[in-house]
């Protein structure tokens, strides 16, 4: 497996920036999710995914439709640590898992970090664990040699920021908006102030995530100097609609990722 | 730690609300000993919601139960139930903080039009997440929110029931935290809501302890009082924590434990232990994995699948004990109370009471205080529906 500081760097000395498509475990079932993210993994540089919650309070409806076809396709913590160690097979690319913290709780906060490292996730980030909350969840992922990535949002002051980036291990997601996930044609402006604000107090990667759905969003992030962009829902509609059609979903999903990362080179 | 009672509560959100969560904790300790502010709220709830609400004794229920029985009469505050006493709290608290709008979620309805009626006395902008399931089975509530001038949101996702509107009021604070106050409801989600809830509503038991002094000359022997996220029950609790008198939480039984259609967050062990969902570490019914589980009561406002995180402490420190009432035996109490006193009790109301029906042997001879949370007038199209199904 890849080491998402090596990835980031090998990245760098060849003037790219970090493409990671994101998509939930599971959806719209096991077979047809894993060939998803085998296709997608081969055009990026870092995979997503998400177990999927009963209640995503940070998702906007694109993503919640995604949990729900994952959740009544039979998809269970278990399976969906078994599904990553099926994909360890194809891909050593780095793997973030994005849950909620109830998912981790209910594990046994050691026990779900100890299953991530079997599974060999790299990074793991909790969607309702601010850093207040995070000690315990901290401390299980360095046992178990688990990066932490925590998220920045347009209303994270410095202060936050520096506290924020003192937990985090992985990479910094920044939330490119208020509100939920979902696709947006167009990238607010005070993602570019809020990027050379993070940077200037961490050396830690920034990637930028939320509403992000086009190469020219893509470029003009990665120009305003993220190091990597996060796309979600865009892609996650695209399953939606070609949920009977897997050929096609594999072609299209496999070529707008490939067209998205022309977005982040030069 | 900040915002926990003994391990429950905390504050488990996005990191986008972060900051709105701390101005809100912030403003909150502030006010809550402004005595500026205090005169104002305290005013609103006399000249405006009509307290203090009066303890009612009830006779002919006495003679047939074996107890001293009083209600608190909630009911009879400004829109029909205890929900105005926190709307009106943070409707202000959110006004000194400079917000324009409020949104809310509501399950029975009771407390989207506290919110809207809040809202509208101080000009603020309204709008009411509920469940479409909800919608239909409290029609009533709904048009008086839009006649009170609040926009209501149908939430079609999920159950369709207040689990899902509160995701949805969350997600709406997400996008608009810098203009929108959420006004939650219960006491229920992050910090401060679950003790700031519960401050707004303990007027209730500050009133009921000087009433029922008044009338017995001596404190009551069990305060009993339904417990869905737990707004109205802490509140009439609060004040007798630290008094030898029994608290009981009466939680949702629905059609059975057994039949794990129902809200009772601590009957079902199967289901029911401490996880995380909407903001706070709390009782919640869910699988093994932790996925939040679907709920059932005839009650909507019982209807929802965690407990405020202060009860779990209470409940862990035995100073409350918690039980159920299960649909069946809620529709013979709402009857009953309607034909002995002359009262229709809300079905959340009536949950309270029929565990002491159900358990009257228990308090032979001894006083007892029913809080009446709310009327009943919304729940009649539901009420109807049962009995006709029964016959």
């Amino acid at each position: 497996m890849d080491d998402i500081k090596k990835t980031f760097a090998t990245l760098k000395k060849s003037k790219e920036k970090a493409l990671v498509p994101f998509i939930v475990i599971g959806d719209p079932d096991y077979q047809a999710s894993l060939a998803l993210a085998k296709a997608i993994a081969r055009e990026s540089d870092m995979l997503e995914l998400g177990f999927a919650f009963s209640d995503p309070i940070a998702d906007g409806p694109t993503i919640q439709a995604a949990d729900q076809r994952a959740k009544r396709s039979g998809m269970s913590t278990k399976k969906d640590f078994q599904f990553i160690k099926e994909l360890r097979k194809y891909t050593n690319k780095p793997i973030n898992l994005l849950v909620y913290a109830n998912l981790v709780y209910q594990q046994g906060i050691g026990n779900f970090y100890r299953q991530a490292k079997e599974a060999e996730v790299s990074s793991v980030l909790i969607a309702d664990l601010p850093i207040e909350e995070s000690t315990p969840y901290v401390k299980e992922a360095k046992r178990h040699g688990i990066m932490a990535v925590f998220t920045i949002s347009p209303l994270t002051d410095r202060a936050r920021i520096k506290a924020i980036a003192g937990k985090t291990t992985g990479f910094l997601y920044l939330i490119a908006r208020l509100g939920v996930t979902g696709a947006k044609k167009t990238v607010e402006h005070s993602v570019f102030a809020m990027i050379k604000n993070i940077r200037s107090v961490t050396k830690l990667p920034i990637v930028v995530g939320f509403g992000i759905s086009n190469k020219a969003q893509v470029h003009e992030i990665c120009k305003a100097g993220a190091d990597g962009v996060i796309v979600g829902s865009r892609l996650i509609q695209m399953i939606e609609k070609n949920k009977n059609n897997p050929k096609h979903l594999l072609a299209n999903a496999a070529g707008f990722v490939r067209e998205l990362k022309k977005g982040t080179k030069g | 730690m900040e915002g926990y009672f003994g391990k429950y509560g905390g504050m488990f959100i996005p990191e986008t609300l972060v900051p709105a969560a701390k101005e809100l904790a912030k403003a909150f300790a502030h006010c809550k000993k402004d005595k500026k502010f205090l005169t104002e709220f305290y005013g609103l709830l006399k000249n405006y919601a009509g307290r203090p609400t009066p303890l009612t004794y009830c006779p002919n229920l006495s003679k047939l139960l074996g107890c001293s029985l009083y209600l608190k009469r909630e009911d009879l505050a400004h829109t029909g139930a205890h929900k105005i006493n926190n709307a009106l709290g943070q409707a202000l608290l959110a006004r000194n903080m400079g917000k324009t709008r409020v949104i809310a979620e509501t399950g029975a309805g009771q407390h989207g039009v506290a919110t809207a009626t809040a809202a509208a006395k101080l000009g603020l902008e309204c709008g009411v997440y509920m469940g479409t399931v909800d919608m239909e089975r409290q029609k009533p509530n709904v048009l008086r929110m839009r006649l009170l001038g609040a926009k209501v949101i149908p939430v079609n996702s999920g159950t369709k029931t207040l689990k899902d509107a509160i995701n949805e009021a969350l997600r709406d604070w997400t996008a608009t935290v810098e203009t929108t106050h959420y006004l939650l409801g219960s006491a229920l989600g992050p910090h401060p809501y679950p003790a700031m809830v519960a401050f707004f509503q303990s007027i209730i038991g500050k009133e009921a302890r000087k009433q029922i002094v008044g009338a017995e000359g001596t404190l009551p022997d069990a305060i009993i009082a339904c417990v869905g996220g737990g707004s109205n029950s802490i509140g009439i609790f609060k004040a007798f924590l630290n008094d030898n008198v029994r608290l009981i939480g009466v939680e949702a039984g629905g059609k059975g434990i057994k039949t794990h259609e129902h809200a009772a967050r601590f009957a079902d062990p199967r289901a029911g232990r401490p996880g995380i969902i909407h903001g706070a570490k709390t009782f919640v019914l869910q699988d093994d994995d932790g996925q939040i589980a679907n709920t059932h009561s005839i009650s909507a406002g019982l209807d929802y699948s965690a407990i405020g995180p202060e009860h779990a402490f209470l409940r862990e420190t035995k100073r409350a004990e918690y039980s159920y009432c299960t649909d069946t035996d809620c529709l013979e109490a709402f009857q009953l109370l309607s034909r002995a006193e002359g009262i229709i009790p809300a079905l959340e109301s009536a949950h309270a009471l029929g565990y002491l029906i159900q358990h009257k042997r228990e308090f032979s001879k001894k006083v007892v205080i029913v809080n009446l949370s709310g009327r009943g007038d919304k729940d009649l199209g539901t009420v109807m529906k049962a009995l006709h199904l029964r016959e």
